[in-house]
């Protein structure tokens, strides 16, 4: 493979400067870097095309967009949110952290890395780009069910080439962290000493490759059912439009785990520092992540009950679906374990943590009840779901994001952030997230249809106080850039531990990490091994 | 950005006008046994997780303020305890077997379309509903009432807030006898839709090509309203579905009358309109039925839904009969309405489509034409 | 410093199993096939029997099949059953007449598509002749009585006591094989 390259063949002296450094770079801290920064600007542009959704929906009648207009916002916000800001920022933090974590130089194959990085930003200025075309952007929902998706406009194949683009960026980032993990540990740290962050990593990676390419070729079909006159969708040569839902859905729920796994690692990071007590059941808590990873190739239909499956196969995916709940809660109760009777404080990142760990438990509490087949019969395609998911990937995936970089901001800068500010970033966070998204339960139980650009005044109040919830929740995310880049400028320095409880590798480089870290790899004693 | 101003501040001004409205906190216990042993699942469900929540978020809290640094407590170094692990492991187990148990009785139950009295298909097409009365040979369309379709416009001015059942009514609504299993088929004519009307206590999918089957039997007389439920184009949230249950005889009126009323309707074809009459009547059709894509002013959407105002089709004189064979038959996405209007209906929206937003052709189309071009006499 | 050999070898390993899982995504194609047939799903009735001769089977049991039919899109046609319904004793074959017709000027190719409902008795409900899945050409204004052989297997589970064949005809474009 031409693309392996050993990191200690580049010149240590120097960092190459401008442009260069980041265009070329195949160093991990700055691909971190560069994945981190993409995360956060496309975090953005999703979320302004939340903004208005909730100002189209503030107040009944339609005020602001065309419902075409409206559809492809709902379509294209969910997939900036999901394959622009959450995955990357995870794949970013990996890509800064496993090696330091791990004690090895670099990732084991930069250039793929640097590669998979520059695809992304040309992927998502081709799905952008898309709105601006004739007939508009996709706008048959994120899920792209034909025969719907078929309807696009000028827009369908710029759409399909972007997933492909995404698709193909995500596996090799997720090839470079198993090949990584895999290969470049320092002597020392076998498998079950590796910081659980990482482990959540290995295992999201395996769920990567695994799942993207079933949807890399289920949107190549939709692709040739459109231009070439293939029936695999349709319905009319002998096709079946459900069939991709399927092949969706196979792709589309580990897809789910591939958004929270690394939330868990991140929070088992988190919390052992902030309690200053070691992580509880650590072996639990790799297995409980590698069943919940096997268990969601085994649920995938639960998006579908409604298509009218066999009352057999309801049965089986309601069963699988509510035994994810075990491995899950052991998870919970786990964190719950690790901290009791320690000696806690309460810091931006265990506060993040805390409220993960609550508000995506009552996300797992509705993603529960929506598994109860007949329940969901009510249910399916509600609000209610769009409450559920957003709890388990904002208040969920997002704070636990949130929640490292506050954590591992100093170890990048090499200053602490404003903690006052910090804080108030997370209580505005938490308050405004809760306003937005719990109403909508109620939403969805009274019987309002997701994906809807206008409804019932009955649905009126607890739509206006969702969105005066997003808006608050908008614009409290300017705070924190605002915060971040007054670490990056300056601040009290930090130091090489710079968290009191703090276990890991990374904390025994200094901070800012140097540009190159463990060229030799580092010794391991016992403590070092701790988490 | 006055505008823009001017839409928050009437905003602000209805907050207090929707506070009166009804504050509809829970899933709605329905009108069918199944729709009401699903709520109490429901609450059941509810009641274990707020259970299990008050319980584990409060150990939590407990913790989060006794076991603080500031408090001078040392930590601990346990990492583990085989027992503790294993004793929650089993109780989520076992908790969610005792909502599995219930879930599969019910689940089974409502997989059983036997012995019903009725089968009703409803057909999703973009963006209306199509019900075909299986046993009596009628048909009927159901699509968004005008007045909501009016209020719903971009920018119309209109307050929803003073829309009776805004965005739940339909111009003809399905009538329904009650304490009578009815087998609800579902399918579609384009793309996938998703019939629910919440007090029956169940959604399904509408597939082109394929057919689903439930049902219901509906115990109490009322007017009970839904939504289509998946996502199906530019008017996904505007196709209600509106269903009144009856006694069985006043259903047997109903479907009498509508026989009857469709009866008179077929024979429209020797009216003749003046082009006044054509016009009032086209606009009516062309509100309900075209407006969606084509718009108000007949300008369509760039790249979606072509414009009529000033289109080739819509003016030329060699274009008439393409014209009014084009609503007939339909073409692409747009659907057919040969079905669902008249000879009389057809031939006021061409006329009005002809003589709209400037295309002024003068062209009068009378229903005869319409006859004619629909049995290829021209 | 690390073992070239073992990450190129991991690498390449991954990049195929990764093509393995587009192939998988393919195979899921025929694999969902076979599990419609299994299972019933979505009602497609494949099962496609040899003009067995009449068989004269006898039983106390009547299963009413309900005849259904759908054009879809914008085809220009029109398709009813002859008859609603038909009672039917499970074991042995049953003709149900279609009547299709062409209301366009210009002569419109069309196929048509079987789904059964509920899904369950698409398992046991078999045909010897079908008009479905094969092109039909009808000439402008042209009318065509299609006919269906068919017979619901004697071991229909016993809570299904009425069952609704369904045709949806579809246009074909020019182009579609």
């Amino acid at each position: 493979m031409s693309t392996v390259t050993q990191a200690n063949d580049h010149d240590h002296d120097h960092k190459p400067t401008g442009l260069k450094r980041w265009f070329f770079s195949t160093n991990h801290k700055d691909i971190g870097t560069l994945y981190l920064i993409f995360a956060l600007t496309m975090f953005f542009v999703g979320g302004s095309m939340a903004m208005i959704i909730r100002a189209e929906l503030f107040q009944p009648g339609l005020q602001f967009v065309d419902p075409q207009f409206y559809n492809s916002m709902v379509t294209v916000h969910a997939l900036i949110m999901i394959f622009g800001a959450v995955m990357p920022a995870g794949v970013g933090l990996a890509n800064w952290m496993i090696p330091l974590m791990i004690g090895a130089p670099d990732m084991a194959l930069p250039r793929m890395n640097n590669m998979s990085f520059w695809i992304l930003p040309f992927a998502f200025a081709l799905l952008i780009s898309t709105l601006f075309m004739e007939g508009g952007g996709p706008a048959g929902g994120w899920t792209m069910y034909p025969p719907l998706v078929l309807q696009t406009g000028a827009a369908f194949p710029f759409l399909i080439l972007a997933i492909h683009f995404l698709g193909i960026s995500s596996i090799m980032g997720a090839i470079n962290i198993i090949v990584t993990v895999f290969n470049m540990r320092a002597p020392g740290m076998t498998l079950m000493k590796m910081p659980l962050f990482v482990w959540t990593w290995v295992i999201t990676s395996f769920l990567l490759v695994a799942s993207l390419p079933v949807l890399a070729g289920g949107v190549t079909m939709l692709l040739t059912d459109k231009y070439f006159g293939t029936s695999f969708f349709n319905a009319a040569g002998g096709g079946d439009p459900v069939l991709f839902q399927h092949i969706f859905w196979f792709f589309g729920h580990p897809e789910v785990y591939i958004l929270a796994l690394p939330a868990f690692g991140i929070v088992s990071q988190i919390i052992p520092a902030f309690a200053r007590k070691p992580l509880f059941g650590y072996a639990s808590m790799v297995y409980a992540t590698a069943s919940i990873a096997i268990l969601s190739f085994f649920v995938w239909a639960h998006h579908m009950f409604t298509v009218g499956l066999p009352v057999k196969g309801e049965l089986f995916f309601m069963y699988a679906t509510m035994l994810i709940a075990v491995p899950t809660g052991v998870k919970v109760f786990n964190w719950m374990a690790t901290m009791w009777k320690g000696a806690m404080t309460f810091e931006t990142p265990m506060l993040f943590s805390i409220a993960f760990v609550i508000l995506f438990t009552i996300g797992g509490f509705s993603g529960l009840m929506l598994g109860i087949t007949p329940v969901d019969f009510q249910y399916h395609d509600t609000y209610f779901v769009v409450a559920h998911f957003h709890y388990v990937l904002l208040t969920g995936a997002v704070f636990s994001l949130m929640a490292a970089v506050y954590y591992w901001l100093p170890k990048w800068t090499g200053h602490m952030y404003d903690e006052k500010l910090g804080k108030i970033h997370f209580w505005l966070s938490t308050i405004t997230a809760n306003v937005l998204f719990f109403p909508q339960h109620f939403l969805g139980l009274a019987g309002m249809p997701r994906r809807i650009p206008d409804y019932n005044i009955q649905f009126a109040d607890f739509n206006m106080i969702s969105s005066i919830g997003g808006f608050a929740y908008g614009l409290t995310q300017l705070l924190f850039v605002y915060i971040v880049i007054k670490c990056a400028l300056g601040g009290k320095k930090a130091k090489a531990l710079s968290w009191e409880g703090a276990k890991g590798l990374e904390w025994s480089v200094p901070s800012p990490a140097p540009h190159h870290t463990f060229e030799t790899p580092p010794r391991l004693t016992k403590a070092m091994l701790e988490h | 950005m006055k505008p823009i101003l001017k839409k928050i501040i009437a905003a602000l001004t209805l907050l207090p006008l929707s506070a009166a409205a009804d504050w509809n906190l829970n899933l709605r216990q329905g009108a069918t046994s199944i729709s009401n042993e699903i709520y109490d699942l429901h609450m059941l469900s509810l009641w274990i997780v707020t259970v299990i929540g008050i319980v584990v978020f409060g150990i939590m809290f407990w913790s989060i303020f006794h076991h603080r640094k500031s408090k001078g407590v040392k930590p601990a170094t346990f990492s583990h305890s085989t027992t503790v692990e294993v004793i929650w492991t089993i109780i989520p187990l076992a908790i969610i077997i005792s909502l599995a148990i219930p879930a599969t009785t019910l689940l089974i139950k409502m997989h059983d379309t036997s012995e019903a009295q009725i089968t009703l298909k409803a057909t999703g097409y973009q963006w209306k509903w199509k019900y075909d009365y299986l046993d009596e040979d009628l048909t009927i369309f159901s699509a968004l009432d005008a007045e909501s379709s009016e209020v719903s416009q971009l920018d119309s001015g209109l307050n929803p807030m003073e829309t009776e059942n805004y965005l739940l009514n339909v111009d003809n609504p399905i009538v329904l006898p009650i304490n009578t299993k009815i087998r609800i088929l579902t399918t579609a004519n384009d793309v996938i839709h998703a019939w629910w009307v919440p007090d029956l206590g169940w959604k399904r999918d509408a597939i082109p090509g394929f057919i689903n089957d439930n049902w219901a039997i509906i115990e109490k007389a009322g007017v009970y309203r839904g939504q289509c439920t998946e996502i199906c184009g530019k008017g996904h949230g505007y196709m209600p579905i509106v269903v009144n249950a009856v006694p069985m005889d006043e259903y047997k009126m109903w479907v009498a009358d509508m026989k009857a009323e469709q009866e008179a309707k077929k024979n429209t074809s020797d009216m003749v309109l003046t082009m006044q009459e054509l016009m009032t009547k086209g606009e009516t059709v062309y509100k309900a039925q075209c407006l969606m894509c084509h718009q108000a002013n007949g300008q369509g959407l760039k790249g979606a839904f072509p414009a009529l105002a000033g289109s080739p089709l819509a003016t030329e004189p060699a274009k008439r009969l393409g014209h009014i064979l084009q609503i007939i038959y339909g073409k692409g996405i747009m659907p057919a309405y040969g079905e669902q209007l008249s000879d009389v209906e057809i031939a006021a929206v061409t006329t009005y489509e002809r003589n709209a937003w400037g295309n002024d052709t003068g062209d009068i189309v009378q229903a005869k034409e319409v006859a004619e071009a629909r049995s290829n006499k021209l | 410093m690390f073992d070239k050999k073992k990450i190129k070898k991991t690498t390449l390993s991954l990049f195929f199993f990764t093509v393995v899982m587009f192939g998988f995504g393919y195979a899921l194609v025929p694999l969902y096939d076979v599990f419609c047939k299994l299972t019933g799903i979505n009602g497609k009735t494949q099962r496609v029997v040899e003009n067995v001769n009449q068989k004269q089977y006898s039983s106390d049991r009547w299963v009413k099949v309900r005849f259904d039919a759908n054009i879809n899109g914008d085809l220009p046609w029109t398709l009813k059953p002859k008859e609603r319904n038909m009672q039917v004793q499970p074991g042995n074959f049953y003709e149900a007449t279609y009547i299709v017709h062409n209301k366009y000027f210009e002569d419109v190719v069309g196929q048509a598509i079987p789904s059964v409902s509920p899904s369950v008795a698409s398992l046991y409900f078999m045909k010897s002749e079908c008009f479905c899945f094969v092109n039909q050409l009808l000439k402008a204004g042209e009318t065509k009585e299609m006919l269906v052989r068919f017979e619901v297997d004697k071991d229909l589970p016993d809570g299904v006591d009425d069952i609704t064949l369904s045709y949806t005809f579809f246009r074909t474009l020019p182009g579609d094989s």
